[in-house]
């Protein structure tokens, strides 16, 4: 265990990131009881904001900024948290423990937070810098996105992962035109079974969107500065009005691994959310850190993740003990489609579909045996919420039950 | 707008404004008040904003969609006047609302 301080309830605390994992930091630290001053230093122009919904919900004008902020800006005011927005941390001193930004101003520390998140990872082909390519991960992206999209419209993904997809079905909610590129044999071909891969493309071919799956992309092509097409291996190239790049996230940890903190494709931390240095902590989509329930580090991007850890952080500093590890879990929504997924597939050995594909109400579950190591549910929340339960207390289960839809959840788990 | 009070489950009182058409959940995430977790930011699909309806506006309140219903059925601790929070919206309607917290959200 590390060496355990008499908490500081009146610690300079510096927060660096102002997005999900930031922001509630913040908000815990307060719920907490800590007591002094918060700094919080965020590169976009907004307090902090949920991401999820702009890939949904506010791309189809169902969410405005109000509702996508986590709190009000009066409410950082009143709580002691300068909000520095607009502005990024350039370099970090832990012997005298200061941070430089980028406006020249130097901030003193007690206990430093790491929240730097993630970013869009982009294609290094020609047209790349075109107008119309996009990313998907701020606001600003989204806001970019929304007004190119309507009726008539097209829009090119490049990626078939959960962002893609989940913007292909916004943009029919639209009214727009959506192919989707994707350079292996099927989407989600990182993140999801083959059978739900297959349930997914169908669905969205139901639905008008297009795929092109084993296809390379050369170039955008564009005309005045303005993307209007994508260019494939293959020679073909297909128009569109604005293409969307959804090819992953690269960790923001420079400023850490700059800094000589462990950093392995992520900031290395442990369950309280402590870096190398013991004053310096971080959390989010930036951090690789322990999975207890699977024995092994990883690097998780999600919202469920981001409190987590902003809650870890919030009992380490104010002397709590740290909070029960949580298992990762995920959601999505598509059409009328709600995904829920929980846990990770480390280790399977088996998969069992649960449910009726052709009814899009199934599960996958993935099995090491005759314990469950993830599920992955589509408009079934027992299988879910059950499935849960079951991961984390690594509870064997039958599976011929599992795979018996008469058997409820409550029988299998019984 | 309508004026709610938050009951943690040690008995510490929240009583804060919240606007029409925010959800009960977003009014416990905007204004700090602990107990209401909301993983998933009002999408139904975690139950990490679990709270108990005072009897008074079990009506009030809207019925539960088949989705709440499901979420709620392998909820903890779950009790007749059971609500996903994110799934009640605010109306003047609601002035007084009282609703309590679980022991946990999970």
């Amino acid at each position: 265990m590390a060496n355990l301080q008499a908490p500081d309830l009146d610690a300079r605390i510096v927060i660096i990131g102002a997005g999900h994992a930031g922001g509630s930091a913040a908000a815990f630290l307060r719920q907490y009881g800590h007591t002094g001053p918060i700094v919080m230093v965020g590169d976009e122009p907004l307090v902090p904001y949920q991401r999820p919904p702009l890939s949904k919900a506010w791309l189809k004008g169902e969410a405005d900024a109000d509702s996508l902020a986590l709190k009000d800006a009066d409410w950082y005011v009143e709580n002691n948290c300068r909000m520095l927005l607009g502005v990024s941390a350039i370099s970090l001193d832990r012997g005298p423990r200061k941070v430089t930004l980028s406006t020249g101003e130097i901030l003193d520390y007690d206990v430093l937070i790491l929240a730097t998140g993630a970013r869009a990872r982009t294609l290094p082909i020609p047209g790349a810098d075109l107008e119309g390519v996009l990313a998907l991960r701020t606001a600003a992206d989204a806001e970019a996105l929304k007004a190119a999209l309507g009726p008539g419209k097209h829009m090119a993904v490049v990626g078939g992962g959960y962002v893609g997809l989940e913007a292909a079905a916004s943009a029919r909610a639209l009214g727009a035109e959506a192919v989707i590129i994707e350079r292996e044999s099927r989407v989600l071909a990182r993140v999801a079974c083959a059978e739900l891969s297959a349930f997914f493309t169908r669905y969205h071919s139901d639905r008008g969107v297009t795929f092109e799956l084993s296809a390379g992309v050369e170039a955008f092509v564009g005309e005045s500065g303005k993307v209007t097409g994508v260019r494939l291996a293959d020679g073909r190239t297909l128009p569109c009005d604005v293409a969307l790049v959804g090819v992953g996230a690269i960790p923001n940890d420079e400023l850490a691994s700059d800094a000589g903190l462990n950093c392995v494709g992520g900031i290395v931390v442990d369950l309280e959310a402590r870096t190398s240095d013991p004053a310096v902590f971080a959390i989010g989509d930036v951090t690789h850190r322990p999975l207890p329930r699977y024995e092994r580090m990883f690097r998780l991007e999600s919202v469920p993740n981001a409190l987590e850890q902003a809650k870890q952080v919030a009992c380490a500093v104010t002397g709590r003990p740290a909070p029960t590890p949580e298992l990762p879990w995920f959601w999505s929504d598509q059409y009328d489609l709600k995904l829920q997924i929980a846990g990770m597939p480390f280790d399977a050995d088996a998969i069992l579909i649960r449910g009726d594909m052709a009814a899009a109400k199934f599960a996958v579950f993935h099995l090491k045996g005759d314990i469950i190591q993830a599920v992955e549910a589509v408009n079934a929340p027992p299988e879910f919420m059950m499935g849960k339960q079951l991961i984390t207390a690594r509870r064997p289960i039958s599976p011929e039950k599992l795979a018996d839809t008469s058997v409820s959840m409550k029988e299998v788990a019984a | 707008m309508a004026k709610i009070t938050y009951v943690e489950h040690d008995g510490t009182e929240h009583t804060v404004e919240v606007k029409t058409g925010m959800s009960v959940m977003e009014g416990a995430i905007k204004n700090n008040v602990p107990g209401i977790d909301a993983d998933c930011g009002g999408a139904c699909a975690c139950a990490t904003c679990h709270v108990y309806v005072d009897a008074a506006f079990e009506g009030k309140t809207g019925e539960k969609s088949a989705m709440e219903e499901s979420m709620l059925d392998f909820a903890e601790n779950v009790e007749p006047n059971s609500r996903l929070s994110c799934q009640i919206k605010v109306s003047d309607d609601l002035e007084g609302l009282v609703v309590r917290m679980p022991e946990s959200q999970h």
